[in-house]
């Protein structure tokens, strides 16, 4: 009988050796003649496990991760062993990488995982596979039933943006629903430029016809007939794999001129992002979609009424978009029935920075901050204690050690003076440098400023400086009036949230590590930043 | 109207205004970049903060940027909050801090708007001791120099070169800190409309080259309120001199003809009175090609002994004033008087003023052209004809933009909004010309055939307009015919440059149709000179028949006209060869001052005060700026009569019914200002007044006074508060750059505060009524072609031609084939091809939007010689012609 292996194909479980190990696995196999077939789905999102090694016995996948290349010769003695011998789960236990049934991992059966629930079960590029777990049957509900009742149902889960704003979804679609236009577009921002998230990515490259579903989903509540979806530049695999998933798609009768032998059109076009972070603000994206500068675009107008190519334009994150495939398929009020406060439903966190179990948790908002992490995450990897945890992108707060106890809503991190935005936490031990870190978030904006307004364009490029001096402890105290001077000016008056909004992260990181610029600990109190 | 309270006061406002413009509209001192009144509010800089405050309680306000906030009734807000000012002086320290310590050796240094804004905020001192960021400049072509590392990154060229000029090749390239304004490669700028850049940048990256080739500060010129001499159009400019020189040209604000902008070859034109061509003293021919000069005295007597000869035939000349014109038909008397056009342009403007006396409602001011809803171009392209004109109907293309966007409610104001939300959609413009136009690019239709076809066409649309096509009737006749009439104001754009009645024959049918049908057109018709609409006024003889009086033996006098130019060259020989005596009153050596008898020097329109009639039949007055080097040289009314001043001539011409009204054009050299002084040609700040002339005579001279004139030639006088005729520069306290406009007018892009210059004359039918059928033209036989005459922007403008950086913008020579004609005549693309009595070899172009049997010939390029339309010629091929670089074909 023929063995399956899984290996991951996933940008970040290939990053770190999957496909060699893959390769390995295969020649070994091959040398101990022992029939295996080598499955390459999307990552389970335990990356701290990746190359993570499954084997299915018996219907149980079993486990093996992180595999190194060394340990390759060892573990083929237990799951493809010489001559067909039997394989014996029972051993699998004596081998120090062994991880148990993953369904039963606890990093796993902890987290409430609705966008999740396929990544890393299926082949991505198998529709029948995706079906049978459940997939399209939002997209059916969404078919038999109207406009108007589908509006209803994402209004009433409560889900909202996944890119960072947070604006209720239904809104946007009922918006878009009743503005008047020839062509309507939704356009699926994965542009993914928050620092610390991986979550589209992966969402992509282990079920992307979520995605589809998804956009066919908000297109049928709009009455849209063609999807855009913008994908970083540093995604390659994505790329290819979203790609063959969109042919796979037309072929089934998913998109094109007649969905599912219905009366709907719908198809969706692959676009490339244009490299930088502010591709990613959704009027930049339009503006790059067309083919032009990726400058902000004044509103009004908003994109619901005249957004793409001037028609009502959906723009929302792939998660968002993702998510209304389980809302329709069980119902808006499963969906609200999670979550806490007004952030209803789940919301993937991804675990970055010095931290032992980096990766997806997929759980209701709601959940504590150091749950997350400690329980997760396990801490950080260093072992060493935390100092801070920026949360929300590049643009976000850093919060201290005395704020992880916040609960993960968008109230109460806002709140805490943090930002959810996409879900991405990056934890920092204390021997962090808080004034390198507020350094780079000014070098990220001198580096991503579109150019447009005088505040970021200049105001980041003199921040840089600024921390460049105070690092030599002279002047300090007039510099840090500088510096103040400069993040209030910045916050004030640029015209986008890129400029405005840098100033986050470093007058936080000023506030939990006065030390680090100089000043005596405790010095900043935080109502200063 | 709305009320709102800036510190403390309250100001009317018009309603749905951004409250910069309000501000600056009552005269604020309010900091800014990025905005511009004619390009709208971007929010960019963020130069322009002020605080707003929610309601009477709130004490701690919020700070918004002016440029983008609508003004609400009762709003309250501050430019003085201690806040505000501080927010501004840190934007402009930032902006300062990459800019490199110029000043001294920049050109817009003294009238430069970042100096004024930077000194308005109080930023006094450097605290920034780091690096910064420096570019490399490029080569932009004989009009322009560039200096990146001065850009302060406010995009104003960018969004007036491209969004407003329709220019392609100036980009915002480069991103964050690292914004580069440039081309992709060296290369000359391409937009005719380029030159404006200098004073669109608030700073020194685009400066005027051919200025700088011989500088001179701002406060060292001495200026005068002038028109330009290009075409038509009659754009009001601020005309400089130093030494002698005329230095520079910068555009002067009229609301009516050219608001903001100029063309190009205004713009660098204007010097041709530097011109080394210049004649500086009287001379008589004693040899062929040998002038003896003479005294004014026997000068003088030479024309007197003309004038009295009894047989005396007078040319005048489009290109000269009116009291120019005036002075010599009063001399040799109306029956000897000819305009000095040729037969078929004097017909077409007789036919022009047939139509303006039929229908006066219908004549456009030249910014009126930007408030249409759907245009048609017709008969000639306006980019050549009269460029400002054309660069008013490429705005009226956009106008869709502003009823989208008070749909969508985006401010009008707001242009990224505007352009955002509007997109690609355009305004119906048609356009029906011999040769693509440079606005084909907003154009929703062209149709390109020959002149005589045109006027096929134009009758067809006339028909069509007075029997309405059907709904769903397809073609450019029904489209432009049910667009038109569907139209708020339809309107109608032509020209004389066709050089064929019947195209003006069917405008004037389509204008008619229209009031038939009820509607209210605006219309516009172009000529090629500056004063063609005024001295066409004139009534007398046909250029033909003072041609052929000289043939016979009559005397001439000839003013300021280059016959060669007009006619054809062997009939111009023909008639001086035949003629007396011929005298010659021209400020340059051309063909016809070469065969003349005697030569007098006139003055130009910088060395003179003229009146000249613009094609909305605006006189205008275009004073004089600087006394002429050369005590020969006189204002040509002065050598042909007996008037002292030039108030004097302009009255006795009123006198005349076509020039009813005329006194109004300007005040009278008596006017003074409110606290009873003249108007200064010089700025408060003039320096070396006592050194200008000491390379003649140490001695300081005594300055001039000036007796026809209300301005001094010196800085003594008041430059404000006077009509708005007489605003020689434009300068307020803390304001030195052109931006402090503003100070001049009632509101922002409003009237002057001192009135609208000019006065707009009536017209009276012609009295030579041109001959109505469209002529038909034979078509040619094999080897043959009709010759059609197709001016440039560059090159075909006689005055500008004299100047050197217009004519490295001049395209060669080029004749427009058919590709099926050019094989039949064995000419391929970038042969030479010439004809019998043609000046130079012309360069082949091919077209398959040139009509077949047809040859679009360049007009006056490189050899001042009048191309006009003529049946059957023969070309023949120049084997011995090597083509010039082709430009595009490198690019
Ligand atoms: C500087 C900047 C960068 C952004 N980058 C992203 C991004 O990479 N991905 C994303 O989904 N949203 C991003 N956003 C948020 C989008 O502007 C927008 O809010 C979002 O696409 C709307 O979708 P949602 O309603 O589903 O959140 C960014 C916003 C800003 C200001
Ligand atoms: S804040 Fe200004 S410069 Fe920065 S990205 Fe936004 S628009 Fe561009
Ligand atoms: S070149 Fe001049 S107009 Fe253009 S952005 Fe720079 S400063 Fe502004
Ligand atoms: S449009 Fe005519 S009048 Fe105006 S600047 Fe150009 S040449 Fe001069
Ligand atoms: S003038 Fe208002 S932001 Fe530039």
């Amino acid at each position: 009988m023929t063995t399956t292996i899984f290996i991951a194909r996933d940008s970040t479980a290939i990053a770190v050796g999957a496909d060699g190990i893959a390769a390995q696995i295969s020649a070994q196999c091959d040398q101990n003649q022992h029939p295996v077939q080598i499955a390459r789905p999307g990552s389970r999102g335990m990356y701290w496990a990746e190359p993570l090694v499954e084997v299915e016995i018996n219907g149980v996948r079993h486990g093996f991760g992180p595999v190194t290349s060394d340990a390759v010769a060892g573990l083929c003695d237990l799951i493809c062993p010489l001559d067909r011998a039997p394989i014996d789960p029972k051993v699998f236990k004596q081998h120090p990488l062994y991880l148990g049934d993953l369904s039963h991992h606890a990093y796993l059966a902890a987290q409430q995982r609705l966008l999740f629930a396929r990544a890393g079960l299926i082949d991505a590029l198998d529709l029948t596979q995706y079906e049978r777990l459940g997939g399209l049957r939002g997209l059916r509900r969404a078919l038999a039933s109207n406009s108007q009742s589908i509006i209803d149902q994402i209004t009433e889960s409560g889900l909202r943006g996944r890119g960072g704003a947070a604006f209720p979804a239904g809104i946007k679609l009922k918006a878009a629903a009743e503005a008047e236009g020839v062509n309507k577009y939704i356009v699926c921002n994965a542009d993914e430029g928050d620092s610390g998230t991986f979550a589209d990515r992966l969402l992509m490259e282990a079920d992307p016809f979520q995605i589809i579903e998804g956009m066919l989903i908000a297109a049928l509540a709009t009455g849209a007939t063609r999807g855009y979806v913008y994908l970083r530049s540093e995604y390659p695999l994505t790329a290819s794999l979203f790609g063959q998933a969109l042919v796979l798609a037309r072929e089934h009768g998913l998109l094109g001129p007649s969905i599912y032998g219905s009366s709907h059109s719908f198809d969706i076009e692959l676009r490339i992002g244009a490299g930088a972070y502010i591709c990613g603000e959704e009027t930049s994206l339009l503006e790059s979609i067309e083919g032009r500068r990726p400058e902000v675009r004044s509103k009004p107008p908003l994109p619901v009424h005249h957004g793409l190519f001037n028609s009502p334009t959906v723009i929302n994150n792939v998660l968002t978009l993702a998510s209304m495939t389980s809302i329709m398929a069980e119902g808006a009020q499963a969906y609200h029935d999670l979550g806490a406060g007004t952030s209803r439903g789940t919301q993937p966190f991804q675990l970055a920075g010095n931290i032992r179990f980096g990766g997806v948790v997929e759980v209701p908002f709601g959940v504590s901050l150091r749950t997350l992490i400690e329980e997760f995450g396990g801490g950080t990897a260093s072992g060493r204690p935390i100092k801070a945890v920026q949360t929300g992108g590049p643009l976000g707060k850093y919060l201290g050690v005395r704020q992880l106890d916040v609960p993960m809503t968008y109230e109460d991190l806002a709140s805490a003076g943090g930002l959810l935005g996409h879900g991405g936490i990056v934890v920092f031990d204390d021997s962090v440098d808080m004034a390198q870190q507020a350094r780079f978030a000014m070098a990220f904006c001198a580096a991503e400023s579109c150019g447009k307004c005088t505040p970021c364009r200049i105001g980041s490029v003199r921040g840089v400086e600024i921390l460049d001096r105070i690092k030599t402890g002279k002047n300090l105290e007039k510099e840090i009036k500088l510096l103040d001077e400069l993040c209030v000016t910045m916050t004030d008056a640029s015209l986008c949230a890129m400029g405005s909004m840098t100033p986050n992260p470093v007058l936080s990181a000023l506030t939990i590590g006065p030390e680090d610029f100089g000043l005596p600990a405790g010095s900043r109190h935080p109502t200063e930043s | 109207m709305t009320t709102i309270n800036i510190d403390g006061s309250d100001y009317e406002v018009a309603a749905g205004e951004n409250l910069l413009k309000a501000a600056l509209s009552h005269h604020q001192d309010l900091p800014y970049f990025c905005w511009h009144p004619s390009l709208g509010s971007v929010g960019a800089c963020r130069q322009c903060a002020v605080v707003q405050y929610q309601n009477p309680e709130d004490t701690r306000g919020r700070l918004v940027m002016a440029c983008m906030t609508p003004v609400v009734d009762g709003m309250r807000v501050s430019v003085k909050a201690p806040n505000a000012v501080g927010f501004r002086a840190g934007v402009i320290e930032w902006l300062m801090e990459n800019h490199p310590h110029d000043c001294p050796v920049c050109e817009e240094g003294g009238e430069c708007h970042l100096q004024d804004m930077t000194v308005m905020t109080g930023h006094t001192s450097r605290r920034y001791r780091g690096q910064k960021r420096t570019f490399e400049n490029q080569y932009l072509g004989p009009f322009l120099n560039h200096e990146m590392n001065r850009c302060i990154t406010c995009y104003r060229c960018v969004r007036y070169y491209r969004d407003y000029a329709g220019g392609t090749d100036l980009q915002a390239l480069g991103s964050r800190d690292r914004m580069y304004f440039g081309r992709f490669e060296d290369g000359v700028l391409d937009n005719i409309f380029a030159g404006n850049l200098v004073e669109v940048c608030p700073t020194g990256v685009f400066t005027d080259k051919p200025f700088s080739r011989t500088y001179t500060r701002k406060w060292d010129l001495q200026s005068a309120p002038s028109v330009c001499q290009g075409c038509s159009a009659g754009c009001n400019i601020f005309a400089s001199e130093r030494y002698g020189k005329l230095k520079r040209v910068h555009n002067r604000y009229h609301k009516d003809i050219n608001g903001y902008f100029l063309c190009d070859r205004g713009r660098f034109g204007s010097s041709f009175v530097n011109s080394d061509l210049r004649l500086r003293q009287a001379g008589v021919r004693i040899e062929a090609d040998l002038f003896q000069q003479v005294s004014i005295e026997a000068a003088t007597q030479h024309l007197r002994d003309l004038a009295d000869s009894g047989d005396v035939v007078g040319i005048g000349s489009p290109r000269a004033s009116l009291e120019d014109n005036f002075a010599l038909m009063s001399l040799v008397g109306e029956a000897n008087f000819s305009c000095g056009m040729n037969d078929v342009e004097a017909a077409m403007m007789d036919q022009i003023f047939d139509l303006y006396a039929k229908t006066p409602d219908a004549v456009a001011t030249i910014t009126a052209l930007e408030r249409a809803d759907v245009t048609l171009v017709f008969g000639d392209d306006p980019m050549n004809a009269a460029p400002r004109v054309a660069l008013a109907i490429r705005q009226a293309a956009r106008n869709v933009h502003f009823d989208m966007a008070v749909q969508a409610g985006v401010p009008t104001w707001q242009d990224a909004g505007v352009r955002g939300h509007a997109q690609h959609a355009l305004s119906p413009l048609y356009i029906a010309t011999p040769l693509p136009t440079g606005l084909d690019d907003v154009a929703r239709q062209t149709s390109h055939a020959a002149p005589a076809d045109l006027a096929v066409l134009g009758l067809q649309i006339a028909d069509q307009i007075a029997s309405p096509p059907s709904d769903d009737a397809e073609g450019f006749v029904a489209n432009i015919a049910r667009d038109l009439l569907a139209a708020q104001h339809p309107t109608c754009v032509c020209g004389t440059a066709s050089a064929e009645p019947a195209v003006m024959q069917a405008f004037a049918a389509i204008i008619t149709a229209l009031i038939k049908a009820g509607r209210k057109p605006q219309m516009l018709c172009t000529s090629a000179e500056v004063n063609s609409f005024g001295v066409r006024r004139f009534a007398g003889l046909s250029l033909q028949g003072a041609l052929d009086r000289m043939q016979q033996g009559s005397n001439a006098m000839v003013l300021q006209n280059d016959l060669y130019r007009r006619e054809i060259p062997a009939m111009v020989s023909a008639a001086l060869a035949g003629a007396g005596r011929v005298l010659v009153l021209d400020s340059f050596e051309t063909a016809t001052a070469n065969a003349a008898d005697i030569v007098l020097p006139v003055t130009t329109y910088a060395e003179h005060t003229g009146t000249v009639v613009n094609c909305e039949g605006r006189a205008q007055r275009a004073y004089q700026v600087f006394e002429a080097e050369g005590q020969d040289i006189q204002p040509a009314w002065r050598w042909l009569s007996d008037f002292e001043h030039i108030d004097d001539v302009l009255h006795a011409c009123a006198a005349l019914p076509a020039f009813e009204g005329l006194e109004a054009v300007s005040p009278e050299a008596g006017y003074r200002t409110a606290t009873n002084s003249r108007v200064p040609r010089a700025t408060h700040r003039f320096s070396g007044r006592t050194a200008a002339t000491a390379h003649v005579s140490v001695h300081e001279p005594k300055t001039s006074v000036d007796t026809d004139t209300p301005f001094s030639f010196s800085m003594e006088g008041e430059n404000t508060g006077q009509a708005g005729a007489l605003i020689p520069y434009v300068w307020s306290p803390g304001w030195n750059s052109n931006q402090s406009l503003f100070k001049f007018q009632q509101e922002v892009g409003g009237s002057l505060t001192g009135g609208e210059p000019g006065v707009r004359l009536g017209f009276a039918p012609s009295k030579s009524s041109a001959d109505g059928s469209a002529s038909s033209r034979t078509k040619p036989a094999t080897g043959e072609v009709n010759l059609i005459p197709h001016p440039q922007t560059f090159g075909s403008d006689e005055l500008s031609s004299l100047v050197g950086a217009i004519v490295e913008r001049c395209a060669p020579p080029t004749l427009w084939l058919n590709p099926d004609d050019a094989r039949a005549l064995g000419l391929s693309s970038r042969d030479g091809a010439t004809w019998p009595d043609a000046k130079t070899t012309y360069l082949v172009q091919l077209s398959d939007q040139v009509t077949p049997g047809n040859a679009l010939a360049s007009v006056g390029v490189g050899t001042g010689q009048s191309v006009l339309p003529r049946d059957a010629v023969t070309l023949i091929k120049d084997s011995a012609f090597t083509p010039p670089p082709d430009l595009i074909a490198r690019g």
